[in-house]
């Protein structure tokens, strides 16, 4: 099968970000930048089913600035076969990112599709279940696991009662969570090699879709701050302030 | 214009979110609730219950058995004709299934909301909770998930219709093959009132016991770190933080946790948080309102006694 991985370049998760002071955003200049943790992971999926000769190409496609060639580059190093990068400086929303790898996808015609869960900078969630909707797939979500059957997947989900593992008729959307695996880190003759790999420069116009953004972002601000805290000198100092705080909790 | 609430249930238990999520939008409009599935009658009655619910809509089927969002999504786009907000809790449900709704309808879902300012305001976080937006979204309709620890619970004691829904049903192109639920009969994580929670350092599925021990004391639910979940000591569901469950309880108490950007992310609602860790830089400890530095496994034990001294019992 044909896999094509979604990737997003982002601020660094190990980054501790700062709000600039006039509240228009977050500061990324001269922030350090890489591949969405979530990302890696769907990276590592797709180049683990080429490996186990499930897949015969891994295409990687990422959206955003000349920048975001360096994220493409550290998924080809990895094992992704070509990438592609749909070129723009603007901020785009997710329908807008959904609506432009729609277009790729009935151009490249992949039998699965994966993504990451979610990505770290807008933490929106959304990429994939609009893919899937744009393209009337069907989508397994926070998958932490991909067995490959006859033209369809078991997928191990992550939801909110625990997991549930359901059949998934090819073609379809999936997306990573991180206990899908443990991405490897590109040893240096995979990194020299991926850039020999093709890579596919294509300005967004050349889609012909409508990326004018529907929310207006009117500030960003911090969070509240909390109020200092004090450490304790004993454990029966400890269960004196918990029993109190909830007496306290439950006379209201 | 009317509001259509998904709302979130499993195993014919309302979760507590929804009543939190309508309260939550109490002011944009009458809210119809809607409720998919089989067996879910005390669902529809509870639903009904929520103070401020105009309808509920019930659409009984097979076809929505295991909350796929290719089967759910053409029903909830084709009552949304009705409606100006269409809203569900950010839950692994909602999560699922609105975006999708969204893209079908050409809107930009607003997610994860922590505050709702207007018929088209709100707030949402971003970057691990690190930073908040807030957005004016400038559509005709809004598809919201909301995050149920920012809200109250709207109040019981109402006594709304129950109407059927009619539906064609569309039977999702996935099959659900094996569900794996976690044993227990704690609280509900993501709104309970108290929350313990143990980390990588725990070092064991039986050593994870010990917090399990001081949840039940205290009547709380139980969290975890993706270390120790990654580890195998705890199951993914009771994750807290940025990929996991978010929090808001009146008390956390984190127990050999150090307190990284990710799991920070789930607790900032948390009113009061307490340390338990034997190193005093930890994050988590320089964060707490209040902190004890030392061994868990020492610490834990001692503090279940301190409290049965104290005669401390929670129902
Ligand atoms: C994209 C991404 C998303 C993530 N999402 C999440 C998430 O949702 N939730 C989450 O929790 N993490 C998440 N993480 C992981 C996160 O970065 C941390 O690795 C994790 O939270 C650390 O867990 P921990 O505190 O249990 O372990 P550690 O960081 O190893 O901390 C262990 C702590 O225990 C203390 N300790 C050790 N022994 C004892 C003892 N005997 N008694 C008392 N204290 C002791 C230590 O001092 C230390 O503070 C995410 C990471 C990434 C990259
Ligand atoms: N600019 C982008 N370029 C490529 N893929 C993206 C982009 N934005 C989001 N994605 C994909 O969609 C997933 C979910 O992102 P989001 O919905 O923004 O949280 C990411 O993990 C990527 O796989």
């Amino acid at each position: 099968m044909k896999i094509l991985v979604a990737i997003k370049r982002v601020v660094d998760h190990n980054v501790r970000i700062r709000v600039r002071p006039d509240g228009t955003g977050v500061e990324t200049q001269g922030v350090r930048m890489s591949m969405n943790p979530f990302c890696k992971h769907a990276v590592e999926a797709a180049v683990q089913l080429a490996e186990a000769g499930h897949a015969d190409e891994v295409v990687v496609v990422s959206i955003g600035p000349k920048t975001a060639n360096d994220v493409i580059l550290t998924a080809l190093a990895m094992g992704a076969h070509r990438g592609i990068l749909i070129e723009t400086d603007a901020e785009l929303e997710t329908l807008a990112i959904a609506k432009l790898l729609a277009k790729l996808v009935a151009e490249e015609n992949p039998d699965l599709v994966l993504l990451g869960k979610q990505a770290v900078d807008d933490d929106s969630n959304h990429v994939g279940q609009m893919l899937a909707a744009l393209t009337d797939r069907p989508q397994a979500t926070f998958a932490s696991a991909i067995k490959v059957e006859v033209q369809s997947l078991e997928v191990t989900r992550e939801v909110d009662f625990g997991r549930i593992t359901v059949a998934l008729p090819l073609p379809a959307i999936v997306t990573a969570d991180l206990r899908l695996n443990t991405p490897r880190n590109a040893a240096l003759p995979m990194v020299m090699k991926a850039r020999s790999k093709p890579l596919a420069v294509r300005p967004v116009a050349e889609f012909g879709v409508d990326i004018a953004p529907r929310l207006t972002v009117e500030k960003v601000s911090p969070p509240a701050e909390r109020a200092a805290g004090r450490t304790l000198g004993s454990v029966s100092e400890l269960a004196g302030f918990i029993a109190g705080d909830i007496a306290e909790m439950e006379a209201l | 214009m009317a509001v259509l609430v998904l709302a979130d249930h499993d195993l014919g238990t309302l979760s507590p979110a929804t009543a939190r999520v309508v309260h939550a939008v109490a002011e944009l409009g009458p809210i119809d609730v809607l409720v998919l599935g089989e067996g879910i009658d005390q669902v529809a009655t509870d639903a009904a219950g929520i103070a401020g619910v105009a309808r509920v809509l019930v659409g009984q089927g097979a076809d929505f058995t295991g909350d796929f969002a290719d089967a759910i999504v053409p029903l909830l786009q084709t009552l949304s004709a009705n409606y100006q907000h269409i809203v569900s809790a950010a839950g692994s449900v909602g999560r699922d299934v609105m975006p999708r709704l969204a893209a079908r309808l050409d809107l930009m879902p607003v997610t994860d909301v922590v505050a709702v300012l207007g018929p088209n305001r709100f707030e949402r976080p971003i970057y691990a909770g690190n930073a908040v937006q807030t957005v004016t979204a400038n559509q005709p309709k809004q598809v919201l998930t909301i995050r149920a620890s920012a809200f109250r619970a709207a109040a019981s004691g109402n006594a709304a219709p129950i109407e059927p829904v009619p539906h064609q049903p569309v039977a999702s192109a996935a099959r659900v093959i094996a569900a794996h639920r976690t044993e227990s009969d704690s609280p509900d994580l993501a709104t309970a009132q108290i929350v313990v929670g143990g980390g990588v350092s725990v070092g064991s599925a039986e050593g994870f016991q010990l917090i399990e021990q001081l949840a039940k004391k205290l009547g709380a639910a139980i969290g975890a770190t993706r270390a120790a979940v990654d580890a195998g000591y705890a199951p993914n569901d009771w994750q807290v933080g940025q990929t996991g469950k978010i929090i808001a309880p009146d008390l956390y108490i984190a127990i050999g946790i150090s307190g990284a950007l990710q799991h920070l992310a789930g607790i900032q609602g948390a009113k009061k948080i307490v340390a338990i860790n034997s190193d005093a830089e930890a994050p988590l400890v320089k964060l707490a309102d209040v902190a004890l530095i030392g061994d868990l496994f020492t610490i834990i034990p001692e503090l279940i006694a301190e409290l049965d001294k104290l005669g401390f019992k929670r129902p």
